[in-house]
């Protein structure tokens, strides 16, 4: 959770007045408030926490990072299925209605 | 050096652990103070990397580890009531408050949803009026300016079923319990980088004055780290005490000025417990007067709880930096991921599990009791 992802910004639109926008992290596109960076434009790259761009970064430096957090496993843990994460963990079966995929 | 060919740039690694090499004279601790360094590091094994005598201190910056069992206890009971659906992000699931936890409540039948951002739990509650939404809000700087718009925007939206549960705790008065104990031998500080990104630097130059600490703003990735102990060990043995930022990529020192503004009108400074630490004056945040209606404490009256803490378990002298995890008797025997006794063996970025991950066949107390079973 503490793990800021870098991505790309694909797109502007604001919503109840909202800066919102959508951003690509390799591949994985997410719905991300860009309220914080009201200057920010489409096609750069900016640093996203839990859903909202906290700072810009330059477009070598976010490549890198992400690769590197791709190849940790980072991004999966980040995006993945959580329900799935925790059921592994407590050696259990997952609670129902957390299918991975399924509203959760 | 077995371990630098794992690194993104093998050959800048072993020029900065040389560099390390070459700069210490002398045995310095210094402490990372994010729970995501603590990943890195010994994910890595760059504490092993470093002369004999450097070492790396782990300190409290993992969230989830240092969330007090009290509002872990308020989560799981408002998560238990009918009509509520109950979110977090993921990391939470596992983290045991006395004695459940909030997967074992949704296997239950309780409404527990893991959503990826605040918003995502706001959104829930315009299309559920008729339920209560809550979400578990905690975290440090970085966490709190995303939590912070969304209850600016469940006021601004007229929003009346969602409300945060807030547990924010803030990095710098932190570093000044650590440097104010007694037992303290932390010598420089790595500082988080993200909360920097907030934030910016202006908190630290008068804490590495009045400590003579160095305190060197770093990023989370192997080479960040090791470029922020060249840096720190430099200051150290010059005997300088300054801030220097070395991720100057993601961290101005001004910080994110919106979102500053947006945590001064939302939030307003409070004590805070912290878990297996205690309390630290004025080290967290909650919602201030004006947002109080959307403050899940005061809708939910779970003000008061008995919580229960395992006696066993030494998590707080772990993320004080007192102890390692293995020298805990519990660790990896009493204490695994399957079956934690505290937070910092269930989050990622919580050193014990990153120990028990990463370390544990070459941890003595763990590896000998035949305690390293499959499956975990």
């Amino acid at each position: 959770m503490c793990l800021a992802v870098p991505g790309r910004v694909v797109e502007i639109r604001e919503e109840d007045g909202t800066r919102m926008g959508k951003v690509d992290f390799g591949g994985v596109i997410k719905d991300v408030c860009l309220a914080y960076l009201p200057d920010l434009q489409e096609g750069e790259y900016t640093i996203v926490h839990v859903g909202f761009a906290l700072q810009r970064l330059d477009e070598e430096s976010a490549r890198q990072s992400l690769e590197l957090y791709r190849k940790l496993g980072a991004l999966e843990e980040e995006f993945g299925d959580q329900w799935g994460l925790a059921a592994q963990q407590a050696g259990e079966r997952r609670p129902p209605g957390t299918e991975w995929g399924a509203a959760q | 050096m077995k371990y630098l060919d794992e690194f993104s740039d093998p050959e800048l690694a072993k020029h900065l652990v040389g560099q390390i090499h070459a700069t210490a004279t002398k045995p310095w601790s210094m402490m990372e103070v994010c729970g995501g360094q603590t990943h890195t590091i010994v994910r890595h094994g760059i504490d092993q990397l470093l002369p004999d005598g450097v070492q790396m201190i782990h300190g409290p910056g993992c969230p989830v580890c240092v969330t007090p069992l009290e509002i872990i206890d308020k989560a799981l009971e408002i998560a238990s009531q009918p009509g509520v659906i109950f979110c977090s992000f993921g990391d939470m699931l596992r983290v045991p408050g006395s004695g459940r936890d909030l997967f074992r409540i949704k296997s239950e039948g309780g409404d527990v949803r893991v959503v990826y951002s605040p918003l995502d739990a706001l959104r829930l509650a315009q299309e559920n009026p008729d339920r209560q939404v809550v979400f578990f809000g905690i975290g440090f700087e970085t966490t709190a300016p995303p939590n912070a718009m969304t209850v600016y925007q469940a006021k601004k939206l007229g929003i009346p079923n969602f409300s945060l549960l807030v547990s924010h705790v803030r990095v710098p008065p932190a570093i000044e319990a650590i440097m104010q104990s007694p037992d303290c031998r932390v010598q420089g500080f790595l500082a988080a980088g993200h909360v920097c990104s907030v934030m910016g630097t202006a908190e630290y130059p008068e804490l590495a004055d009045r400590y003579r600490v160095p305190i060197v703003v770093t990023g989370f990735e192997p080479l960040d780290i090791l470029a922020g102990i060249l840096r720190t060990v430099t200051q150290l043995e010059r005997g300088e005490h300054v801030v220097e930022n070395a991720y100057q990529r993601a961290v101005r020192d001004e910080g994110n000025p919106a979102a500053k503004a947006m945590l001064e009108d939302v939030f307003e400074t409070t004590d805070r417990s912290w878990r297996g630490i205690g309390m630290i004056p004025r080290s967290g945040w909650r919602l201030s007067e004006r947002y109080r209606e959307w403050d899940a404490e005061y809708r939910f009256q779970v003000r008061d709880i008995a919580t229960e803490e395992s006696t066993i378990c030494r998590s707080g002298e772990v993320l004080q930096g007192q102890i390692k995890p293995h020298e805990c008797a519990a660790f990896g025997t009493l204490c695994t991921p399957r079956n934690p006794l505290g937070a910092t063996m269930v989050s990622s970025e919580g050193a014990c599990a990153a120990y028990y991950l990463y370390r544990r066949l070459q941890t003595p107390a763990a590896a000998g009791t035949g305690a390293v079973s499959s499956g975990d």
